[in-house]
């Protein structure tokens, strides 16, 4: 169990002022300069040794991305974006930074922003955000009236600016091409890779996207080192994170954990439990509404971390831990993420436009069971038609609940068909 | 647009839009976020402040058409490109909302803490018979909207700009009733919990003034 000294998001739950002042007293901005004076390599090179891995669903070591970025200017500008565009059903941990926390996601970006080269990061929050961006803002002002960020950013003779820019509601937005188009002034429609957005990404300059919590924890990482933090979680899934506990727990909350937790332990000791006790436990979605749901005897024993839930066939994702208990209807629980993607789908990919409606009404017709027995089977390779087959990984996320329904619970929806097939005819007609 | 069909077809539609002085001092800080030449980046903000001056102005916040003209022309920017973003993102509204906007949240996080609550209360008490539906008083407008990325304080309603959390269906129409009295209750929990804490108080960081949080030198 993590100790409260070893937590990096000492004011999660906005207890504490999170103004400059406040901010200070926790322990950021403090020798900035210095850190910033380590240089661009020994940076890159000390988050690669901590092992942090991106924040924002896709797990990618944040260090190997920041050396993507090119060593020497070609005259054009470097970027640096935070993706704040915070969607994925079940998450709401950037919320958190953004609106209690946010001096150590501008201190991250300035450390980020020397790291790779550029002089200007945009951070691109969620429309529906409005407060929590104008707190963040109000933070940027504080940064910039007190020489943190600016001409001579800290007195270190490094120009940084950076800038609040809103989405309008997108869940798209959050694919990183897709906000830089979005960012451009375009409709957030995916950009195909390569070129990568280090080669041409913002305005066809060399671009990193990194998520908020990723930004966040960088400053801490670098005080107390790199060790520190490799030290915390499991191999290869280094460090602490923000779980969201969602659902039908009695206590649902944000809380930040080491990687690895078990899911039994974060429910019960965080959360409250789960409604009705752990036995009454039907099924989990342990990384946000992309991720495959999970049924109870996994989650007796999986560990909360990137490599253990792939291994079941699932995924950390944002780590927003979506809890159903025995009374929930699986079918409609999925059914309405089904209705979420094809809400969302830009429209681009054929498989996904096409295929994300017609994966919502098979869906809702499975839910009152009007359906054939076969036709499980033909869902199923129709997700599979869509995963890979689309420029953005929103093909794959509309398909991976519904696999993860059918893998999982196959019997549940066998059995609507058959109740619904042995219904009198006049009721079957109402 | 001063096309007469579609005037004829949208009744609604304005036949001027100019931005009030409010609105320029927000749009001269805007365009100085960006490149010189990559003003477009600026159309999601300036739809934005159109939103607010019409919220200010009329009560109901949305987007004409001849305002997108206006940005268009401000942007350097054909005004199809304009009318597609505000076409592609949902929190433009392309016609008159009520001055409350409730926007139930509805996805499966929401839906399993008892979403049909919210917008049963919604329908009950502020008079709109189902989505998209402006109550004949004209001050709500009821939306789905997907995720609002509050999922630990479920249910959520959003109200123009302020989130509701922890919501129930009794709660709702408490809420409705005071909005309706003229009161804007304090956004966040109902339930008055501390942020994303669980309920009852925090499990972690107790203990801890904020000097305590400074993390020791290595």
């Amino acid at each position: 169990m993590l100790s409260d000294k070893d937590r990096i998001f000492t004011n999660l739950y906005g207890l504490h002022d999170w103004r400059l002042a406040g901010a200070r007293a926790r322990g950021d901005w403090d020798g900035t300069a210095a850190l910033l004076a380590r240089g661009r390599d020994a940076l890159i090179e000390e988050v690669k040794a901590s092992g942090l891995r991106g924040r924002g669903g896709a797990g990618f070591p944040t260090g190997m991305k920041w050396s993507f970025m090119p060593k020497q200017s070609d005259g054009r500008p470097h970027y640096l974006v935070v993706n704040a565009d915070e969607s994925e059903p079940g998450t709401c941990k950037d919320r958190d930074i953004l609106r209690h926390d946010p001096h150590k996601l501008i201190e991250g970006c300035l450390i980020a922003g020397l790291a790779m080269g550029a002089h200007v990061a945009y951070i691109y929050v969620r429309g529906e955000f409005y407060n929590e961006a104008a707190r963040l803002q109000a933070a940027v002002d504080e940064a910039y009236d007190a020489g943190l960020i600016g001409r001579n950013a800290c007195g270190s003779g490094f120009e940084f600016d950076v800038y609040v820019h809103r989405g309008a509601g997108a869940y798209i937005c959050g694919e990183e091409t897709a906000l830089l188009e979005s960012l451009e002034g375009k409709k957030g429609m995916p950009r195909l890779k390569p070129p990568f957005p280090a080669a041409v990404g913002l305005y066809g300059c060399p671009t990193t996207v990194n998520n908020v919590e990723s930004i966040a924890v960088v400053p801490t990482i670098l005080r107390r080192g790199a060790a520190w933090f490799s030290e915390l979680g499991r191999p290869k899934n280094a460090g602490t994170k923000i779980f969201c506990i969602s659902g039908h727990v009695n206590k649902p909350c944000n809380v930040e954990e080491e990687l690895g937790i078990p899911l039994r332990e974060l429910i019960e000791r965080y959360a409250g439990g789960v409604r009705g006790g752990w036995d009454n436990l039907l099924a989990v979605i342990p990384g946000g509404s992309s991720v495959p749901v999970l049924p109870r005897e996994i989650c007796d024993t999986v560990l909360m971390d990137f490599d253990s839930l792939r291994e079941v066939r699932s995924g950390l994702g944002t780590a927003a831990v979506i809890v159903m208990d025995k009374s929930t209807d699986i079918v409609k629980a999925i059914a309405r993420l089904s209705q979420f993607y094809k809400h969302e789908s830009c429209g681009q990919c054929t498989p996904c436009r096409e295929g994300t409606g017609w994966l919502m009404r098979v869906m809702y017709r499975l839910v009152e069971g009007r359906a054939e027995p076969e036709e499980i089977d033909v869902l199923e390779q129709v997700t599979r038609q869509i995963e890979g087959h689309t420029i953005c990984a929103l093909g794959d996320a509309a398909a991976w609940p519904v696999q993860g329904l059918i893998r999982h619970f196959r019997p549940v929806i066998e059995q609507r068909i058959a109740q619904a097939k042995a219904r009198p005819m006049s009721m079957a007609a109402e | 647009m001063t096309d007469q069909t579609d005037a004829g077809a949208e009744p609604f539609q304005p036949a001027h839009f100019v931005f009030d002085s409010e609105s320029e001092v927000e749009i001269s800080r805007v365009l100085a976020r960006y490149p010189a030449g990559k003003q477009a980046s600026a159309v999601l903000p300036l739809l934005y402040l159109v939103q607010r001056q019409m919220g200010r102005q009329t009560g109901s916040a949305w987007v004409p058409r001849v305002a997108m003209d206006e940005i268009a022309r401000r942007l350097g920017m054909a005004p199809i490109r304009v009318y597609e973003v505000a076409t592609f993102y949902t929190m433009f509204q392309l016609r008159p909302v009520g001055r409350f906007h409730l926007q139930v949240c509805t996805t499966t996080p929401c839906w399993l803490r008892g979403s049909d609550e919210i917008v049963a209360a919604c329908r009950r008490t502020a008079g709109v018979g189902g989505f998209g539906e402006t109550s004949s008083d004209g001050l709500f407008t009821m939306t789905e909207v997907e995720c609002l990325g509050a999922c630990v304080n479920a249910p959520i309603l959003q109200v123009n700009d302020d989130f509701y959390e922890d919501l129930d269906g009794p709660r709702t129409e408490a809420l409705i009733a005071a909005l309706k009295r003229g009161e804007v209750p304090p956004p966040g929990s109902t339930i008055g919990r501390q942020t994303s804490a669980p309920e009852g108080g925090p499990q972690t960081l107790v203990g801890l003034t904020p000097a305590a949080a400074i993390p020791p030198a290595e």
